[in-house]
């Protein structure tokens, strides 16, 4: 990564974290190294059940690191704020409110100064953002599941926080929805330039959406790997990925990695591992 | 149509069918081997002012049964009312604390299945006054599944909705009201419809032990006074009273449950 003059926006110094009692414990996270500049879109991409779901916690101040810092803004992260806003990987939208009374949860608590009809106009102005204005008064049981996670968008935006964490936001979705909220994304993040970080296991979705992408290494003690930059110009064509060299090139560089030195980690393998690797030796023969 | 008729037998003329095997057997019974039990149609004799006027007061043990039914209803009321208070609060202690639960389970499991007839005594020796002993006693009978159900609510709260509070870092009270409160409440609207059907079939033994107005208190006086007619009627009446209460409880849990 290239020297920076100034601090890093969000940073993660040696971070690690593992689980369970010390004997039969499981380290999850070793050595994480991370600097986010402010509004910069990074993706981390890896592997299912590699820790990404630690990783956004502990950024989002659910749980702490065993050793290392996790630093906003100079200053270290000690539990949930204001400044960060959380996507939830199952859109976690609390299914007796409407999807107003969501997202008004949320905003009623940060600006808990403001009178009802402002804190009204400012949801409401979120619901638009997010094309779910008809849905207002629907609770979750009645939205698709696409329409759901557009409400937990809205949501974690409507705090206007600094920094967006998305938590694999769109891996429960069909790949046509998918494609729909990826752009909403896209566009969202154009509108407002937030400091995003996205955890997802599509490289693709990486591609299209953020500045830098850094692959995960497989568990246990994942790390992050060599930063791959995304310099496409936006908006980015999601036709174009099949043929657009940029776009092979860094795919390339990301599978590179995560099919390689990504997928020894230091500890011993586990059974899932090493039955991958077998199954990839035969192939090459 | 041919089947909405078949789907109306199953329901109104079954039980119908049942009820009159059921009066059947009754009948034989009080005419051949039992000959102190009252015959149905006698019973429907002596019964008949207490249930065509039920709410008429013509002194003090002469009351129409709806009348009778009416005092046990609001000493349940009273006693459940107090098993919630008591229970609920308990319950969310118990799904919370993980400590709490550890040392308090095996008290309440030895405590749940003592009879109403054991507590009462230990009531009135507590509170000398027969009123608060069956209130104490109604209570800690009846509390049990509700402080049990409320705390299988809080426990079974997913992590996400947790999470959720967290990262929105909601106050303490709004936590409480907008996050836990409704997603146990399903659990414990189940807690609360076992309570109520327990403190009504413990209402009669009190009534009966305190001698308290009432259904079960008439039921008690009846059979002292060989009036067995009336055993017959209070027993239908408290039947048919728990079952509308449980149906009321269920009705209300349908619809929580769906929203």
């Amino acid at each position: 990564m290239a020297a920076k003059d100034t601090v890093a926006f969000l940073q993660l110094k040696n971070v690690s974290k593992g689980f369970g009692p010390s004997k039969d414990r499981t380290e999850v996270l070793a050595d994480i190294n991370l600097d986010v500049e402010r509004g910069e879109f990074v993706a981390i991409v890896g592997y299912s059940g590699a820790g990404k779901t630690t990783l956004i916690n502990l950024m989002a101040g659910l749980s702490t690191p065993d050793t290392g810092k996790i630093l906003l803004d100079g200053k270290p992260i000690t539990g949930p704020g204001a400044d960060r806003g959380l996507i939830f990987q199952n859109y976690s939208l609390l299914p007796w409110m409407t999807a107003f009374d969501n997202i008004f949860l949320a905003v009623d608590q940060t600006y808990a100064d403001w009178d009802r009809d402002k804190k009204t106009a400012h949801v409401e102005r979120y619901l638009e953002m997010v094309n779910l204005a008809a849905a207002r008064d629907k609770k979750p049981a009645e939205l698709s599941g696409g329409m759901k996670q557009r409400v937990a968008v809205a949501r974690a935006l409507a705090t206007e926080p600094q920094v967006l964490l998305m938590d694999e936001p769109l891996g429960a979705l069909d790949a046509l929805t998918r494609a729909t909220i990826q752009d909403e994304i896209a566009r969202i993040w154009a509108e407002t330039r937030k400091t995003v970080v996205l955890i997802t296991n599509d490289v693709d979705e990486g591609i299209l959406l953020a500045d830098r992408i850094i692959p995960l290494s497989m568990g246990p003690g994942a790390t992050l790997g060599p930063a791959v930059d995304v310099s496409i110009p936006r908006p980015r064509d999601r036709k174009a990925m099949n043929h657009d060299a940029r776009f092979k090139l860094v795919r390339n560089r990301v599978i590179e990695y995560l099919l390689g030195p990504g997928r020894r980690s230091g500890e011993p393998q586990a059974q899932g591992t090493a039955s991958v690797a077998v199954r990839t030796d035969t192939v090459a023969a | 149509m041919k089947k909405k008729l078949h789907f109306d037998v199953a329901t109104y003329a079954l039980p119908l069918l049942g009820s009159l095997i059921i009066l059947a057997i009754w009948a034989v019974s009080s005419a051949t081997w039992s000959k102190n039990l009252p015959s149905p149609s006698k019973t429907w004799e002596v019964s008949r002012p207490f249930i065509v006027a039920p709410f008429e007061k013509r002194g003090e043990l002469d009351q129409g049964i709806g009348r009778f039914a009416w005092y046990s209803l609001w000493l349940v009321a009273k006693g459940y009312t107090l098993a919630l208070l008591i229970g609920t609060p308990l319950g969310f202690l118990l799904g919370r604390s993980k400590l709490f639960a550890k040392g308090l389970d095996p008290i309440i499991q030895v405590l749940r299945p003592v009879s109403p007839l054991a507590w009462l005594p230990l009531g009135l020796v507590l509170f000398e006054k027969s009123q608060p002993a069956a209130l104490f006693t109604i209570a800690i009978c009846a509390m049990w599944p509700t402080v049990l159900n409320t705390a299988l609510g809080v426990r079974s709260i997913p992590q996400d909705y947790l999470n959720v509070a967290k990262v929105l870092q909601l106050s303490p009270a709004k936590t409480f009201f907008k996050v836990l409160l409704p997603a146990a409440l399903p659990y414990m609207f189940t807690g609360f419809r076992l309570s109520l059907g327990i403190a009504w079939l413990v209402i009669v033994a009190v009534e009966m032990l305190t001698g308290s107005p009432g259904v079960g208190g008439f039921l008690w006086q009846e059979y002292n006074s060989l009036i067995y007619e009336h055993i017959i009627l209070c027993i239908l009446t408290i039947g048919l009273v728990g079952f509308v209460l449980d149906r009321l409880m269920s009705m209300v849990e349908t619809r929580l449950r769906a929203s």
